[in-house]
């Protein structure tokens, strides 16, 4: 099962070496891990995205709580959750396959940001899911280079976690 | 304005620190000449820089607040962190101040240069990198707390000697409020209510101490409630001594090495309730099974400890002392007689040891050795069978104190623990009990125990080996014992001597009498070396 976590952590030097040598310590899998400032600059929001049973889950949020630089730590649910990521797509693109690929940018909301003669960069933010659907289509033009951030998630309505 | 050096003492003084055990070097040094200058605080020299966070330690745990201890840069800074490591397996409270090269320097791979912070990371509560010299007081202020209070645990304080040397504004924050850090205090209500409930309800209910109780003051409050509430208790390594030995509602200690009665209550009970205990391996070997069928009631001031080894019917997160307090004012009214029968039954089945000719055995031995100590005593064992021996057969009396560390098992602790005791409280009787092997990893503190003219016991266990892995390379190895061998040794009664130590040897049981009270009624550090056979068995 996927397990989505936001934690609020203290914006200071050696925050983010003692979350991930938690992780590797205890050895949970990470498929992702986001951080970034929030509205408070004093405060840095992560959103980690982990595989693991509901033991693992339990004992992902209490580790992470552990840890005295955490404010707070809130486990989301896939129902209470909006996710996105940024990708950033190298495909290959000769002249004649650009209006397809076009197409599919226009249809599927990814925005072209670089073009040569034989490629085409695209920048893409959307939920993993739409963007795995963006890639399939994408896929038998030949993908170059990506480069894309961790998911980050916030919760629907008007709910925070603060 | 102050030298930000000074301002480290000024912060030791302020939170009631008379003793700080350390090791100087290059980088530490504006601390120790502003200690020099201050003259309040005793700095006690140790010979390796593990032994001071040990002998902090011991210190510690006898007077449940955080302990000093003090290293250089590099290699004194790799040294503690073996004491470091111990500390943090069983919860222990100590501020680790460690020099560190110069901040324009951090990086740069310089003379003595490591990432302490980064290199204790796994096993600190926190650790501090001082860059700015003015957060000195919040950052001690804040150390002191955090390794104090939830779940106790070292902190680290790394000050590089150019923020050691700088000047700043001094005032010592009266108190703390960190938005991250809130350990829990209270235990909720409704769960203190359903584990009243549970404990009337069931038939065979048993409680199962472990060191947080220590950790939390709550020794007399868990006596209290096992008597109030009728139920019998057993205990991890860690929560020993908590009940006296011969308290008839006491079976001992569970687990590997632990004794068949309490195991045996372990197991046929069908409720556990644990009080500070963490449920480790060599507690309880295989707690899914266990589990089965049981109620558990888990009660620890660390929520991640609770369902992590164990599936729990009842959590409750908080500090022992108020949790006891709450589960006291409630009644009880289910006296289990019978499963106090079945107690009596089946802490009546001891073994009987036999005795091989010619040598020391040393369960008998520490039997003995315990009837004849003042009941204030301090008892620490290092680690191996000697530890074991100590656990299973040690006499604890009302107002006797054990210490060990049960959760990393580090050879060398005893005896700079025992000096550790001894220094927080003179009046105590301290014994140290350890195996040759583990006495040769710590035998450089006989300097300390000299200097500091601590009257300080040490039993030696000379069975030749290094036993406990001798024992478990016989077992189940197929007895191809390989670097257990320690019959190359200095004589230890000489050695002892060359530290200026009195010392005997014991190699029969008939001279053992008349050689403990020796040793007892010593009032000078003593080491006694008992002879043991090499095949003694751990159990
Ligand atoms: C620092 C350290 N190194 C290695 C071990 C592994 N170990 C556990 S018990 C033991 C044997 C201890 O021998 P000794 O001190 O002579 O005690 P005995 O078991 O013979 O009583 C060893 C090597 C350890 N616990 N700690």
């Amino acid at each position: 099962m996927k397990i989505t976590v936001s934690v609020l952590v203290e914006n200071h030097a050696g925050v983010l070496s003692r979350i991930s040598g938690l992780f590797a310590r205890r050895g949970f899998n990470i498929d992702s891990l986001a951080v970034g400032a929030t509205n408070d600059p004093t405060v840095s929001r992560m959103t980690i995205v982990a595989d693991g049973d509901e033991h693992t889950a339990q004992q992902l949020e209490k580790q992470l709580n552990k840890l005295v630089d955490t404010i707070k730590v809130r486990s989301l649910t896939d129902e209470e959750l909006i996710a996105r990521e940024l990708h950033l797509i190298k495909i290959n693109a000769q002249p004649a396959q650009r209006g397809e690929i076009l197409t599919i940018c226009e249809v599927m909301g990814a925005k072209v940001i670089d073009m040569t003669p034989a490629t085409m960069t695209v920048e893409i933010s959307d939920s993993p899911e739409h963007i795995a659907s963006f890639n399939a289509l994408i896929e038998g033009y030949g993908i170059r280079e990506v480069v894309s951030t961790g998911t980050i998630a916030i919760q629907k309505g008007s709910l925070t976690i603060k | 304005m102050i030298r930000a050096a000074e301002a480290m003492v000024k912060c030791l003084e302020a939170e009631g620190i008379t003793t700080v055990y350390g090791y100087p070097g290059a980088t530490i040094c504006p601390f120790y000449d502003e200690l020099y200058k201050a003259g309040s605080i005793h700095h006690v020299l140790v010979r390796h820089e593990a032994n001071a966070g040990h002998e902090a330690s011991g210190f510690a745990r006898m007077t449940n607040r955080p302990a000093v201890c003090v290293t250089t840069s590099g290699p004194g800074a790799t040294n503690i962190l073996t004491a470091i490591a111990t500390a943090y397996a069983d919860s222990i409270p100590l501020v680790c101040i460690t020099g560190q090269v110069s901040t324009d320097q951090i990086g740069c791979d310089v003379f003595q240069e490591v990432d302490i912070t980064g290199a204790a990371e796994p096993f600190v509560k926190y650790s501090y990198l001082v860059k700015d010299a003015s957060r000195i007081p919040r950052i001690f202020k804040e150390a002191f707390y955090i390794a104090s209070t939830g779940r106790k645990g070292p902190v680290l304080i790394d000050v590089p000697v150019d923020v050691q040397n700088a000047l700043i504004e001094f005032s010592y924050p009266d108190e703390i409020r960190m938005r991250t850090y809130k350990p829990a205090f209270k235990g909720n209500p409704l769960q203190i209510q359903r584990i009243r409930e549970a404990v009337n309800k069931a038939e065979k209910p048993l409680l199962c101490v472990g060191g947080g109780v220590f950790l939390s003051g709550a020794e007399e409050k868990v006596r209290a409630f096992a008597k109030k509430a009728s139920v019998p208790v057993v205990s991890t390594m860690m929560g020993l001594s908590i009940f006296p030995t011969d308290d008839p509602f006491y079976l001992g200690m569970i687990g590997m090495h632990g004794l068949n009665s309490a195991n045996t209550a372990m197991n046929n009970c069908d409720t556990i309730i644990m009080v500070g205990a963490r449920v480790g391996d060599r507690a309880v070997r295989s707690p899914t099974f266990l589990a089965r069928n049981k109620t558990i009631i888990h009660i620890d001031i660390d929520s991640a400890e609770i369902g992590k080894n164990i599936p729990v019917d009842i959590p409750l997160v908080g500090d022992c002392t108020e949790i006891l307090t709450e589960l006291l004012e409630g009644e009880y009214t289910n006296d289990h007689a019978s499963w106090l029968d079945d107690i009596r039954e089946i802490k009546n089945k001891v073994s009987t040891n036999e005795m091989t000719e010619g040598y020391i055995n040393p369960k008998v031995f520490i039997r003995k050795l315990s009837d004849s100590l003042p009941a204030n005593t301090v008892c620490v064992a290092d680690v191996g069978q000697n530890q074991i021996w100590t656990c299973n057969n040690f006499r604890f009396k009302e107002g006797s104190r054990f210490l060990t560390t049960g959760g990393m098992g580090t050879m060398g602790y005893s005896i700079p623990a025992a000096i550790g005791a001894k220094m927080a409280d003179m009046s105590k009787e301290v014994v140290a009990v350890c195996g040759d092997g583990s006495f040769q990893m710590q035998l450089m503190e006989l300097a300390t125990i000299v200097q500091e003219d601590l009257p300080i016991k040490i039993i030696v266990m000379k069975n030749k080996r290094l036993g406990m892995v001798r024992e478990l390379q016989t077992v189940n190895y197929g007895d191809r014992t390989i670097a257990v061998d320690i019959d190359n040794y200095p004589d230890l009664v000489q050695l002892a001597n060359a530290y200026g130590i009195e010392a005997d040897r014991v190699t029969t049981m008939a001279e053992a009498e008349e050689k403990i009270e020796k040793l007892v009624s010593s009032k000078k550090p003593y080491l006694l070396e008992c002879n043991v056979y090499k095949l003694e068995s751990t159990l």
